[in-house]
């Protein structure tokens, strides 16, 4: 399990600050790394992956410095003995390439894992790592099957994504391979037209394009080309929007290998494609047949009479069965709290009951209370007489009345609920008050909101201001 | 169709195959000039392919591929193609009916179609070919799935017949010489999702409809397949073709106009062929390729030394060399590998033949090499000559010494003169080259070389012809003699549009290694170009930035950059060569039109240049500067007011003033009041337009109201004022 260790990696998480998109759930107190997903920051999956492969210096980049503070604190909390983590703070709103612009002289190793800290997958990081190193690949990136809008979803929100299905992830093309990344585009910034390059085309003769496809913000970079970028491209926000599509769309044009090399001293993989002359009887005693970029780095008449620099952009294609989604809108928080306590459940890390729950010890519950499979109670927390739980996560130390019914809900850490309510498909952060017979449909409650008794919403965002 | 078809669909739809005879609409015309100056005295499926006419492999394929009746539509030289079937053993054969549609003024494959509409002798599904593909391919197995897909969905009209072929990396064409061809296909359905061929543009991306990957999990694209212009159609082609009208070609309009159209919904499907042989003669270049997968027996059965039709049985020797039985052979003739000599011919002592093909009674002399060559029946070739990659038509006579570039075309009855070297890639005939006529029609059909072109006057009969040229012939006897040597008869045909320049790549000559070099360098320097452009250019669409919103923003930014720039040249070549007011007013509008922007753009690009005349003249002290200013301004007032219409431009020319302040000229900074001043004094801006601004402004950032406050004492004199 040393792979990616052995293998000189260094890993960059990406944990974020105070997403817009998702108010009123994170507050000054919660960034979005620190949302609970199953009664546990979101970040902690991204770690504990990492963590198994054994993958345990750790960079953590948070936006703000206050963001910054709270997750510091609650890893060194958590994983002080296990692993080296460091947290870096960088200001906010600087893109994901920003970021790590910010934190450039920390960058050593050879290759560098990015992972976005807002997922929550299970596949192994190791084997990005390892497809990133057999084609000494500039990125290597890893897709998983975005989640088709499957009968868990509600009814009427189905019916809705259907419609819009293929705007929604990424449109991604493939060579006939399925191992070079040939084109990409976030599907709904695509107006209309998909635009292929015709050069690569030709080069590669066949391609496929996918929509069923996700960039899981999972990226293996040749440390020293995403510093290349990083710094010629100042403009470049975003490692998904801007750096992924600019390597992909210049692979067979490469405009980085020789800066590459002239500003780096490990290139010796890099050396033998600078003095390019790959001659095609060194490339058929490779025994691997050479992929599409070398054939075109020959230079058409085979003699490399002209050579042409290229570089090569990688996927690892998740296997259907593997779970993968992030943390990046509400309906995603919702979502993701559903999948983890139920079809998922392996991620959670908790035993479930035969009752398919988790319930903790310490929680108390009334009489005729029932909490239905695909639930989680965290500790102290206390409900009423006649409530029913079904498909919700509810935190610590909560005080639920009677006669309360949560369906379908993410009920976050010391909340008081009033007897008589009624809350469905909603998020309620932590030390909100709900009084009696308040009843909520697919409303969110930020932290620290007082609803009064007797009210009534659907489908609004409640919280202080 | 569809209503009739109820619950045993299967045996439905078999016994349909049975009841109706499998048809097929040969098309003995390809629309094309391709073939020129030969097709001007002979159509092109009568051209000899290894020694036997096209025409006869395409029928004895359909024969082969069980369809059973086929109308061979004629138009150029109808009556060459109809005496030469009736003269076949074609018509009268069992279970093959062959019969003949003949057309005067067809230009087009859509012409055709709708002629025989017209006819109503198509009752089922039917194959479209033309009379110049040569094939060995099994038809069951694709008319199967037509069929199929058929019974589910009514909409599928049309199944082409597709074969790989990668085209070169170099020259982007295919082997065969057809432009490279970029398809997307369902990888499931195989259906047709998109069809482009060079005719389109040469843009550097496909833009496929983000709507396919609605319908479609996942798309292929394709560079590496070959259309072999084989299709199964359903009858509903011909309506469709007689319902748009405007369609000609069977791809550029039909394929494309059946896949943009969303309303009908038709669709396309692609069968692919893997171990059979399909290829169409487009141009030279694939009646070379073909005429030697023919030699080296890809097309088998349709082989020399198979008696598949009318022709003579030669023998197939050792190295792919094929003999007729009565060859006089010297013994000192060398016959090279792949290599077919015909029936009746004589060659003698010294001459070395090699990759060639060499019709029916020739006589070729001593000492003669010939080497890549089409030579057809009944030519003589004396002593001496040397012919390399042309093609040499019936009854030409070679004087001795002549010799062949590659790449020349001799047609038919020509003579060289001894001695005389024919150039590369010319063409020799005894009609002199047709002057284009401008007539409307050949204007909208002859839109590129590879496209279908129908000249009337050459789609008429021989006999027309001879009237039309048969008569200058003799007159211009002479001077055609002098034309290729002496003692030599035919014209030297200049070279078309786009000249020589185009020529080797259809030619039957193999591109020159020169040409490949300097193809290799051309299309290193665009990628070298392409490449610094990606440097400063937005990358495009989808792939750049953040959002969408401030994708179009930046577009418009850009162009914005752009305009300003060129009416600052423009206001500077005013300045400094005393052009009149009113030109730059009409440069500019037209550069404001060319970059579709407002009058307010205008305004602030004008402005903006004067601006910067100011500054850019030699100054010390800022005082010089303000001088500098006025001295523009007053001096080009009238040209700027020009644009000031109303209120809105001279707000934005505050802006745009606010902007240089910041930005390009922080020269300006202190000086933003006085110049503000100035500007109100010479009439420019008003009092209004300065009040508005600040009324903007109001609300804006703190940071963003350093301006307003330096000019709050001016701005509280305006308000004075309008009191």
């Amino acid at each position: 399990m040393e792979i990616a260790r052995g293998m000189d990696f260094q890993v960059v998480v990406l944990a974020g600050g105070f997403s817009k998109s998702l108010v009123p759930l994170v507050s000054k107190k919660v960034p979005k790394a620190l949302l609970p997903v199953a009664n546990r920051p979101v970040l902690s999956y991204v770690i504990d992956l990492l963590e198994q492969k054994n993958l345990k210096d750790l960079i953590v980049v948070v936006e703000g410095e206050t963001a910054a503070h709270s997750v510091s604190a609650w890893i060194s909390g958590t994983y002080i003995d296990r692993l080296h983590v460091e947290v870096a703070a960088v200001p906010e709103d600087v893109g994901t390439a920003g970021a790590l612009r910010a934190i450039d002289h920390r960058l050593t190793a050879k290759d560098i894992l990015v992972v976005s800290g807002d997922l929550v997958c299970d596949v192994p990081p190791g084997a990005v790592a390892a497809t990133h190193r057999r084609h000494d690949a500039v990125v290597t990136a890893l897709l998983c099957t975005a989640p088709a809008s499957g009968p868990s979803d509600s009814g009427s929100s189905g019916a809705k994504d259907k419609a819009k299905k293929p705007g929604r992830y990424n449109i991604i093309a493939l060579d006939p391979t399925k191992q070079f990344l040939l084109h990409i585009a976030a599907g709904a910034e695509v107006e209309k037209d998909i635009r292929v390059q015709k050069s690569i085309l030709r080069a590669v003769s066949q391609m496929e394009i996918r929509a069923d496809l996700m960039d899981a913000h999972m990226y293996a970079f040749k440390r020293s080309v995403l510093q290349d970028v990083l710094n010629q491209k100042e403009t470049f926000q975003s490692l998904r929007r801007d750096v992924l599509p600019y390597l992909v769309r210049s692979q067979l044009r490469s405009e980085l290998l020789s800066n590459g090399v002239q500003s780096d001293e490990n290139g010796n993989s890099k050396d033998a494609m600078q003095n390019a002359k790959i001659l095609p009887s060194q490339l058929l005693a490779n025994a691997s047949t050479p992929s599409f970029h070398e054939l075109y780095a020959l230079g058409p008449d085979g003699s490399s009479s002209i050579t042409r620099k290229t570089h090569k952009c990688c996927v690892y294609i998740a296997n259907k069965s593997k779970y993968c989604a992030r943390l990046n809108s509400i309906q995603a928080f919702s979502d993701i709290n559903r999948d983890v306590v139920g079809d998922a459940n392996h991620l959670s890390g908790y035993s479930f009951s035969a009752q398919n729950n988790v319930i903790h010890p310490t929680a108390v519950l009334g009489s005729k209370t029932t909490v239905g499979p695909q639930c989680m109670l965290g500790d102290g927390s206390q409900m009423g007489d006649k409530c029913s739980v079904k498909k919700s996560v509810i935190g610590r130390h909560c005080r639920i009345g009677s006669n309360v019914k949560v369906v379908s809900s993410v009920i976050m850490d010391h909340i008081t609920i009033g007897d008589g309510c009624s809350i469905q498909g909603s998020v309620i952060c932590s030390n909100v008050q709900l009084q009696e017979r308040v009843i909520l449909k697919d409303c969110q409650v930020g932290a620290g909101f007082v609803v009064t008794a007797g009210s009534e919403y659907k489908a609004e965002s409640l919280a202080k201001k | 169709m569809v209503a009739k078809k109820g619950g045993n669909r299967g045996e439905d739809a078999e016994d349909e195959l049975k009841r109706e005879p499998l048809q097929a609409i040969l098309l003995a015309d390809s629309f094309a000039t391709k073939f020129r100056p030969i097709t001007l005295e002979r159509p092109k499926v009568l051209l000899p392919l290894v020694n036997v006419p096209m025409i006869d492999y395409t029928l004895a394929w359909l024969e082969s591929a069980g369809v059973e009746e086929v109308f061979v539509f004629c138009c150029a030289h109808s009556k060459q193609v109809i005496d030469y079937l009736k003269n076949s053993k074609w018509f009268g054969q069992p279970n093959f009916a062959v019969s003949t549609i003949e057309s005067h003024d067809s230009i087009s494959a859509g012409d055709a179609l709708r002629l025989i509409y017209e006819r109503h002798v198509i009752n089922g599904d039917f194959i479209l070919v033309t009379g110049d593909t040569v094939s060995n391919m099994p038809l069951i197995q694709a008319l199967k799935e037509h069929k199929e897909r058929r019974r589910k969905d009514n909409n599928a009209v049309m199944t082409i017949v597709i074969k790989q072929s990668k085209p070169s990396s170099i020259t982007n064409q295919s082997r065969l010489g057809t432009e490279e061809l970029f398809m997307a296909i369902d990888p499931g359905t195989k259906q047709l999702l998109y069809y482009e061929d060079k005719a389109d543009d040469r843009k550097g991306t496909i833009s496929l409809d983000k709507g396919l990957l609605m319908d479609n999990a996942s798309i292929s694209l394709h560079n590496d397949k070959q259309d072999c212009y084989i299709d199964i159609c359903s009858p509903e082609v011909l309506s469709l073709f007689t319902d748009n009208f405007d369609y000609q070609h069977l791809r550029r309009h039909f394929v494309k106009g059946l896949l943009v159209d969303d309303i009908m919904g038709y669709k396309i499907f692609t069968h692919e062929i893997h171990a059979s042989y399909a290829a169409r003669i487009d141009n030279y270049r694939s009646y070379d390729t073909i005429s030697k997968d023919i030699i080296q027996r890809w097309t088998y059965p349709l082989v020399p030394d198979v008696q598949f039709f009318g022709n003579c049985a030669s023998k197939l020797e050792r190295r792919g060399m094929y003999r007729a039985s009565e060859v006089g052979l010297s013994r000192s003739a060398q016959i090279g590998p792949f290599t077919v000599i015909g029936n009746g011919t004589s060659i003698g002592s010294n001459t070395e033949i090699s990759d060639s093909v060499v019709g029916e009674d020739c006589v070729i002399g001593s000492n003669v090499s010939i080497e890549g060559c089409y030579i057809w029946n009944n030519v003589t070739i004396e002593n001496g000559c040397k012919l390399r990659h042309a093609i040499v038509c019936d009854g030409v006579i070679m004087k001795s010494g002549a010799v062949l570039e590659p790449g020349a075309v001799l047609s038919f009855k020509v003579v060289v003169g001894q001695q005389f070297i024919v150039p590369a890639y010319s063409k020799v005939s005894l009609l002199q080259q047709p002057v284009i006529k401008d007539s409307d029609e050949e204007l909208e059909y002859d839109d590129n070389s590879s496209g279908i072109i129908g000249i009337p006057s050459i789609s008429s009969t021989p006999e027309k012809l001879n009237d039309q040229f048969g008569t200058k012939l003799s007159d211009s006897q002479r001077r055609a003699g002098s034309e290729v040597g002496d003692g030599g008869v035919g014209f030297i045909w200049s070279l078309g549009e786009g000249g020589h320049e185009e020529e080797w790549r259809h030619s039957v000559a193999p591109i020159p290694a020169d040409k490949l070099i300097e193809i290799i360098r051309t299309a290193t320097d665009e990628l070298e170009i392409s490449n610094q452009d990606g440097n400063f250019l937005p990358p495009s669409g989808e792939l750049e930035p953040d959002s969408v919103d401030n994708d179009s923003d930046e577009d418009a930014r850009d162009d914005y950059s752009y305009f300003e720039k060129e009416v600052e040249a423009t206001f500077l070549r005013a300045v400094h060569e005393n052009v009149k007011e009113d030109h730059i007013i009409l440069e500019v509008n037209a550069l404001r039109l060319s970059y579709n922007l407002t009058s307010t753009d205008c305004a602030s690009a004008l402005f903006y240049s004067m601006m910067k005349l100011a500054s850019d003249t030699p100054h010390d002290t800022p005082g010089e500067l303000v001088k500098n200013v006025a001295t523009v301004i007053t001096k080009w007032k009238q040209l700027l007011k020009d644009y000031l219409s109303s209120i809105d431009e001279e707000i934005e020319v505050i802006l745009k003033f606010e902007e240089l302040c910041l930005e390009s000229t922080k020269e300006y900074t202190p000086l933003f009041v006085q110049v503000l001043h100035l500007l109100y004094d010479q009439d420019v801006i008003q009092e209004k337009a300065i009040l508005d601004w600040a009324s903007e402004k109001e609300e804006a950032e703190e940071s963003d109201k350093l301006f307003l406050k330096q000019a709050e004492k001016f701005i509280q004199v305006c308000i004075n004022i309008l009191k």
